[in-house]
């Protein structure tokens, strides 16, 4: 039998000449979509042992594992799998962190149905039944946080190195913690009062607890790595002055400016950027307003432009902050959501209304400068564009409108400009995002390595991860450490 | 890390305090700000750096209580620490040798011209002070004010003191007198800059304002600074704070500062009953 890519499947893995029992695909447990819609716990709970027994009996041990093949930091699957099936958590655990320092993020926010459960073989056919590889992982390394959270690893001498990171997202963090690991001295610059990037000020907690995040960041605390909070560089000091007081520099500040529609009204009242929303409610705490100080528009009618993940959690955000109805407004149709698939599922769940093949021409307002709507343009789908997608094109004089109180784009960020123009010579494309090599991050600089989305522009968190650990090794290369 | 070392109430709910900040001293230049947040539960806010000291490592900040934020931070004492401190932000002021300067400062304003008048002083220019407020007792900053100007004009709404009347007729004023004025920045209130604008903008004088939108992180992630210039926005943490006034669009402005009026008192009123807020003056009340 041959796959699509034209290799030759083993014996193991011929599903008729391995007769299994046929195991569903393992549910995981989560809050009831009426309870979750009105707090902001966690929505998935975790597999339990059995079900992750369960579970990882389904996976094939095929000798030529495919879903490797669609990890970006290619995770041996499965031998972590196997090992959970004889009970060796713990095992299990150091084998997804030889390549994935924070599995219990990856776990939670990975597009798996595009990665790793993408090429899993039992997901040939389309059948949709894939390993639950994500789950899994999330299982073991929730595992391992809570029965050997104080076993560090053993560190060998400094080296006398030193590295400056700027920016703590999954990008810096990764890189910071390959580094401390190898005895390179390592400091973490951060603008904002909290560490971890878009996974503090952007995916909120019912999908990413900040104590998770916070665990992580206090095991590098522990390793030795030092951290800087409000330390805007290219403000307090550029990337040359730092070069002045380190070996070498890594630059990974992310896709943080936000991106508007550029559409009449879009400044009024009531009209946010996602990135706002998100601060607001996530990192400021404006859920518990008013025990925490920061004030946000509660809305009733809530609009949520896009359809990406940033869109999803900013929909269900304002539904727990108490709006009474919220739409997704998206050019395309739900087949070309990009978001992750369980986070739209999730939506649809919590009761979040789709209006697809809709564009906004126009926000409208009040003499007070509030929104009271939106004009909107309905859409088909014409021809195929540069990225493969069936572009939308508007549909002649259909026009319509939509009442709402609160708006929020969430149509894409892109590079903040601060540290590249801060510093000189560094090489960027049109976009504005940092020109790095892939596979080793290093810049048109001497001595400056960047990676992840200020690289890349806004991708995934496994990919900054991923452009970390390379840019480490680079790093350690250029040091002459292994 | 950002003790405050000292501090002194200088007019009604008005209030100055030196803090500790070395890295913030070493790299400011006039027209940057500061965002600092008071405990773990609070707001970040922007406030301009009145002045520094980078030998001691210290930056003076100067508010008005207006809200939860700037009142709980009038509750603090000398010895007690900001929660965070971030910055320098914001684009600085562009300082070169214009000719003459004249610094329009209304309110609250003084305290971010301070530093920039002593700026355009530095690089050499002819420097005229225009300072006012509703009231004498309002005014504050005036004997700093006349060691960084070569004149100070200064006025109150009231006629309590100095000459009566706005800022804006005292620049309207000068400049019929025949004074050569080669750059004017004015700081204050959205209504007194929007006027000073509209004059200068009759005699064709490049004008600077320095805008206070509301803001979270202040270093262009969120959007929430958004103003219009010249009809195309920008964000007023990166872009700014300091814009050419001809072009910027005013109204705007005031409408998204009121953004939050409800949320705001809400906000207050369950502060001034908290324990946070029990130490704190009676607003707008006396010094
Ligand atoms: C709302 C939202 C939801 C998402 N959901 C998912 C998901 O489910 N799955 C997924 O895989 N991906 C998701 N993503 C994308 C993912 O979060 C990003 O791709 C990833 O975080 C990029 O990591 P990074 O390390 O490159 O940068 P970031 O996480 O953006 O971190 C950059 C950090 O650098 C700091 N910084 C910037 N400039 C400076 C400076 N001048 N000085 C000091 N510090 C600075 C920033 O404050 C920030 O903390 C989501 C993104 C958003 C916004
Ligand atoms: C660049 C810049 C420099 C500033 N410099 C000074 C200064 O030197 N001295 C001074 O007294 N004030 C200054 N301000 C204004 C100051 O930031 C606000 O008065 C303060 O944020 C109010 O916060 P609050 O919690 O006390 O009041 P709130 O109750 O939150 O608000 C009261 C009013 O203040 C404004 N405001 C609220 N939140 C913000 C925010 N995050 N940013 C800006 N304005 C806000 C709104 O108009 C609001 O209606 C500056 C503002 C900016 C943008
Ligand atoms: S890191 Fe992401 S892609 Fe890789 S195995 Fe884990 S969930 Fe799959
Ligand atoms: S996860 Fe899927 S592809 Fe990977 S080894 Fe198991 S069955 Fe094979
Ligand atoms: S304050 Fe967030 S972008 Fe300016």
């Amino acid at each position: 039998m041959l796959d699509p890519r034209g290799w030759r499947m083993t014996e193991q893995q011929e599903p008729k000449k391995a007769p299994r029992p046929k195991i569903p695909r393992q549910k995981m447990p989560e809050q009831s979509a009426i309870e979750r819609a009105h707090n902001f716990y966690e929505v998935a709970l975790g597999y339990t042992n059995d079900l992750a027994l369960l579970e990882a009996s389904r996976c094939l041990r095929c000798k030529k594992p495919y879903c490797m093949k669609g990890c970006p930091v290619e995770i041996d699957i499965p031998d972590f799998i196997e090992m959970i099936k004889q009970g060796d958590l713990i095992g299990a655990s150091w084998k997804i962190k030889e390549k994935n320092s924070l599995p219990r993020i990856a776990g939670r926010v990975c597009p798996q149905e595009t990665q790793c459960e993408a090429t899993c073989v039992l997901n040939k056919k389309g059948k949709g039944e894939p390993c639950a590889i994500g789950r899994l992982e999330r299982f073991v390394a929730d595992w391992a946080a809570q029965h050997a959270a104080d076993e560090l690893p053993e560190l060998p001498k400094p080296t006398g190195h030193k590295v400056a990171v700027v920016g703590s997202g999954p990008a810096g963090l990764t890189l910071a913690g390959g580094l401390i690991k190898k005895g390179i001295a390592v400091t973490v610059m951060e603008a904002l009062h909290e560490l971890g990037g878009v996974l503090v000020y952007g995916i909120p907690e019912f999908r990413l607890p900040k104590a998770i995040v916070k665990a992580e960041i206090d095991e590098l605390r522990r390793l030795g790595v030092e951290f800087k909070t409000n330390w805007v560089v290219g403000r307090v000091e550029t990337v040359d002055d730092l070069l002045e007081k380190h070996d070498c520099v890594f630059i990974g500040t992310g896709a943080g400016a936000p991106l508007f529609l550029r559409i009449p009204g879009e400044n009024l009242n009531g009209v946010y950027s996602a990135n706002e929303y998100l601060t607001r409610s996530n990192l400021m705490r404006a859920y518990m307003f008013p025990e925490a100080d920061t004030p946000i528009a509660k809305g009733r009618r809530v609009v949520v432009f896009g359809g990406g993940n940033v869109a999803m959690d900013s929909a269900r955000t304002a539904l727990r902050l108490g709006a009474e109805e919220v739409t997704i407004v998206y050019r395309r149709t739900m087949a070309e959501l990009p978001a992750r698939a369980e986070e739209t599922h999730h939506a649809e769940e919590e009761g979040i209304k789709f209006k697809l093949l809709t564009a906004p021409l126009e926000i409208l307002g009040n003499e007070a400068g509030w929104i009271v709507g939106i004009r909107c343009q309905e859409m088909e789908l014409g021809e195929p564009d540069e990225s493969g997608r069936r572009r939308p094109v508007p549909v002649e004089g259909k026009l319509f409108d939509i009442e709402c109180d609160t708006a929020i784009v969430a149509i894409g960020n892109a590079a903040n400009p601060l540290v590249p123009s801060t510093t000189k010579n560094l090489e960027t494309n049109k976009w504005g995002n940092i020109v790095a090599d892939l596979e080793t991050g290093k810049t048109s600089r001497d001595r400056i390595w960047a990676g992840g989305d200020i690289v890349t522009g806004a991708a995934t968190v496994i990919l900054a991860m991923g452009a970390g650990r390379k840019a480490a090794n680079s790093v350690m290369q250029t040091f002459g450490v292994s | 890390m950002f003790e405050i070392l000292e501090k002194a109430r200088i007019g009604p709910g008005v209030h100055r305090a030196v803090i500790s900040a070395l890295e913030i001293a070493r790299a400011h230049r006039p027209g940057q700000f500061v965002i600092l947040r008071c405990y773990d539960q609070g707001e970040r806010i922007p406030l301009t750096i009145a002045d520094k000291d980078s030998e001691k490592g210290t930056i003076t900040l100067v508010w008005q209580e207006v809200g939860v934020t700037t009142y709980h931070f009038g509750t603090m004492e000398v010895g007690e620490r900001l929660q965070d401190l971030c910055g320098p932000l914001g684009k600085p002021t562009h300082i070169e040798n214009f000719g003459t300067v004249v610094g329009v400062g209304g309110g609250i304003g003084i305290a971010p011209l301070y530093p920039i008048t002593k700026g355009m002083m530095a690089a050499g220019n002819h420097v005229i002070s225009i300072i006012g407020a509703r009231t004498e007792g309002l005014l504050f900053m005036t004997e700093e004010m006349r060691k960084v100007s070569h004149e100070l004009l200064i006025s109150t709404d009231d006629g309590s003191y100095g000459i009566h009347g706005f800022v804006t007729q005292v620049l309207k004023d000068l400049i019929d007198k025949g004074t050569k004025v080669d750059m004017v920045v004015a700081i204050g209130p959205v209504p007194m800059m929007k006027a000073v604008a509209n004059l200068t903008r009759g005699y064709n004088l490049p004008t600077v304002v320095s805008l206070n939108p509301i803001m979270v992180d202040g270093t262009g992630m969120c959007g929430a600074c958004r103003v219009e210039v010249g009809g195309k926005t920008m964000f007023g943490c990166v872009d700014g704070p300091e814009f050419d006034g001809h072009l910027v669009d005013f109204d705007l402005l005031t409408k998204r500062l009121a953004m939050y009026k409800g949320p705001e008192l809400i906000a207050l009123n369950r502060f001034r009953e908290t324990e946070r807020g029990c130490k704190c003056s009676i607003p707008g009340g006396g010094a």
